[in-house]
């Protein structure tokens, strides 16, 4: 068994870049020069900041083509992207830059949006704590994961994987270094999809995916 | 763990709070002093009244100064109130300079206490010029913007610029709100306070007893729109809804709202809707006392369905207040409200008394609709608009100004 399981929480503060995009060139132009937090901000922001959820688009650049634009196509090639499927954030600006072209491209008009629904980037900054909480077995973490804040789940389970080389969720890597009893485990938690789910959503299925491989001694 | 957290435990959860204690603990001790221009009357001072205490419950030396002035300077911050709104107000130097004078006045009485404090938030234009007054403050200073300032009259907002920039930070409502500024733009939106007696539970025979104060009809659904008498709350409108309605399914609707005795378009306002609303013994129009909030609180959990069918919002609380008693909400298709309202999900977003009628008609004859909706706003309002989450942005701006430039802060 390695090192105890080190439960950190995080809390996001949102602040305005004071850019904004009223047509689809301007969101191209713009998503040019935008530092990387906005992008993080606009694919992720919302699961910890208070954002109007749009249970159809996951992201703020698809919300906005669907509610600003009028575009559902350009809405739903850009809700189908998952950051989950980039290495890192600059591919990830590269991608939607990528579709917007494709959209200008076939399209005769460039398409605006009333001004006051014009598309404002933000980005946030991240407060990272330790919750000084420490789990010795993946029981005790199973126990404890209905438990847990929604802000730690997106610090280890999503979070995670911008900030480990691997691109791992914390809990799996963990699991992995506890032994192979637990390798499946981890595989299962790995499956888990976060960017459709509220938070709690995620929390939900991942009690579960630890309840059905730790039944009788997991139980709270 | 005190009394006053612990309410807000058994409401938001343990984990919750757990959050606010440890975020707490890095600014334990700073000393914090919220200025504004009132105690009492008005969203600000209704905020400041429990996260003060909060912050205190936490370790935080929190305090809260008021600033005051004569008739002539309140006259020239409604102005200001009211140009930053868009209103093309024009404002004479003669009240400007009384509004620069009695910032300098007030700062007298508190310079010291704010030159030492660790965190100064001024709330508003009011106090804004404290500021400039204290030239020896070692804290940082933070402008806490509580009004929709997306689109202001522009000769306001440009004098009242040059005050603002020298701050740390601003923080604003909404991204929408933002005006371009050269300090960091933080946003935190607005909460409701499911504590307080505009939206805390009521027992069943608190709720009940608004049937007969009002002459309410136990066997007819109700549709509650709750707002001031004001032409952009589109009241009007709202009765056009009601009368297409009625003629396919027997309804009644309450319009509630404050008093406008000092309001003189307000009471036009008002005597036009008394006008619309005619002798239908189902349509109720109750001008109540400002302190109404456990009136106002029974009438939106009586009603059926929540309306806010605004052509001009702010943020719109009132929508949030709704979502929180658990009613789908059919609002305006406007400013805050198409943020929290999403067509399908927690209510229906509308253009026209017309597309309000169907709306009405729709969540009516589908009552599972109408209760998986409530059940959806009300969820939403939960994890997004109470107040613990505002304190925690509270506490997570002031680490972050501590910490700044770095994007991520890991505490040790």
């Amino acid at each position: 068994m390695g090192d105890a399981f080190a439960l950190k929480d995080c809390a996001l503060i949102a602040i305005s870049t004071g850019k904004r995009a009223q047509n689809l060139r301007e969101l191209r132009d713009r998503m040019q020069e935008i530092p990387e937090g906005c992008i993080y901000y606009h694919f992720w922001g919302g699961l910890l900041h208070p954002r109007f959820d749009d249970p159809e688009y996951q992201n703020d650049f698809a919300a906005w083509a669907y509610h600003g634009l009028n575009d559902i196509r350009l809405a739903e090639r850009l809700g189908i992207i998952s950051p989950t499927d980039f290495p890192n954030l600059e591919d990830l600006r590269r991608e939607v830059i990528e579709v917007i072209e494709e959209r200008l491209d076939e399209s005769e008009l460039v398409p605006w949006s009333k001004v006051d629904r014009q598309f404002y980037f933000v980005h946030s900054k991240t407060v990272v704590f330790d919750t000084t909480i420490r789990v010795d077995d993946p029981v005790e973490l199973c126990r404890l994961v209905p438990h847990l804040s929604t802000s730690t789940i997106f610090y280890h389970f999503i979070d995670a994987r911008r900030r480990t080389p691997d691109r791992v969720n914390d809990f799996s890597r963990w699991l992995l270094e506890c032994g192979e009893e637990y390798a499946a485990l981890a595989r299962r938690i790995a499956d888990v999809d976060p960017y459709f789910l509220p938070l709690t959503e995620v929390r939900a299925q991942l009690s579960t995916v630890f309840q059905r491989h730790l039944p009788e001694r997991g139980s709270a | 763990m005190s009394n006053m957290l612990d309410s807000y435990k058994d409401v938001v959860g343990e984990e919750v709070i757990y959050q606010l204690w440890q975020l707490a603990g890095a600014l334990k001790g700073a000393r914090i002093v919220h200025v504004n221009s009132t105690y009492e009357g008005g969203g600000v001072a209704e905020i400041l009244h429990r996260l003060v205490p909060l912050q205190q419950e936490l370790g935080l030396n929190s305090t809260w100064e008021v600033i005051t002035g004569e008739g002539a300077f309140y006259e020239c911050t409604k102005r200001f109130h009211n140009a930053l709104q868009g209103n093309r107000i024009d404002i004479p130097e003669k009240l400007l300079r009384v509004y620069e004078t009695t910032n300098q006045q007030n700062a007298e009485i508190l310079r010291e206490k704010l030159e030492q404090a660790d965190f100064v938030f001024i709330h508003d234009p009011q106090p804004a010029l404290l500021l400039q007054s204290c030239p020896n403050r070692k804290g940082r200073w933070v402008w806490r913007c509580h009004i929709d300032v997306s689109h202001p009259y522009r000769p306001v907002w440009k004098y009242l610029r040059g005050f603002l920039e020298p701050y740390d930070a601003s923080v604003w409502s909404l991204a929408a709100f933002v005006q371009p500024i050269s300090n960091p733009a933080y946003i935190i939106a607005p909460s409701i306070d499911p504590i307080s007696e505009k939206n805390i539970d009521l027992d069943p025979a608190e709720i009940e007893s608004v049937y007969e104060k009002y002459g309410l009809d136990r066997s007819l659904p109700i549709i509650v729109q709750v707002s001031r008498f004001d032409r952009f709350k589109d009241p009007v409108g709202v009765i056009q809804a009601y009368h297409l309605v009625k003629t396919f399914t027997p309804i009644q609707l309450v319009l509630a709202g404050g008093g406008a005795a000092d309001d003189p378009e307000g009471e036009a306002m008002l005597a036009e809707v008394r006008t619309a609303a005619g002798d239908d013994p189902n349509i109720h129009v109750l001008l109540l006392p400002p302190d109404a909030h456990r009136t106002i609180n029974a009438l939106q959990r009586v009603a059926d369905i929540v309306l806010q069918k605004s052509t001009r919002e702010g943020f719109g609380l009132t929508v949030t207040e709704a979502m929180w008693k658990g009613k789908p909400v059919i609002g305006g298709n406007t400013g805050g409200i198409r943020l929290q309202v999403i067509n399908h999900h927690t209510g229906f977003l509308v253009n026209t008394p017309e597309g309000a009628a169907l709306r009405i008609r729709y969540l009516l004859q589908r009552r599972k609709e109408l209760k998986r909706m409530g059940e959806q706003a009300r969820k939403f309002a939960l994890e997004n608009f109470l107040l613990t989450r505002q304190l925690r942005e509270h506490l997570t701006l002031m680490v972050a100004m501590i910490h700044e430039p770095s994007d991520r802060i890991e505490l040790v």
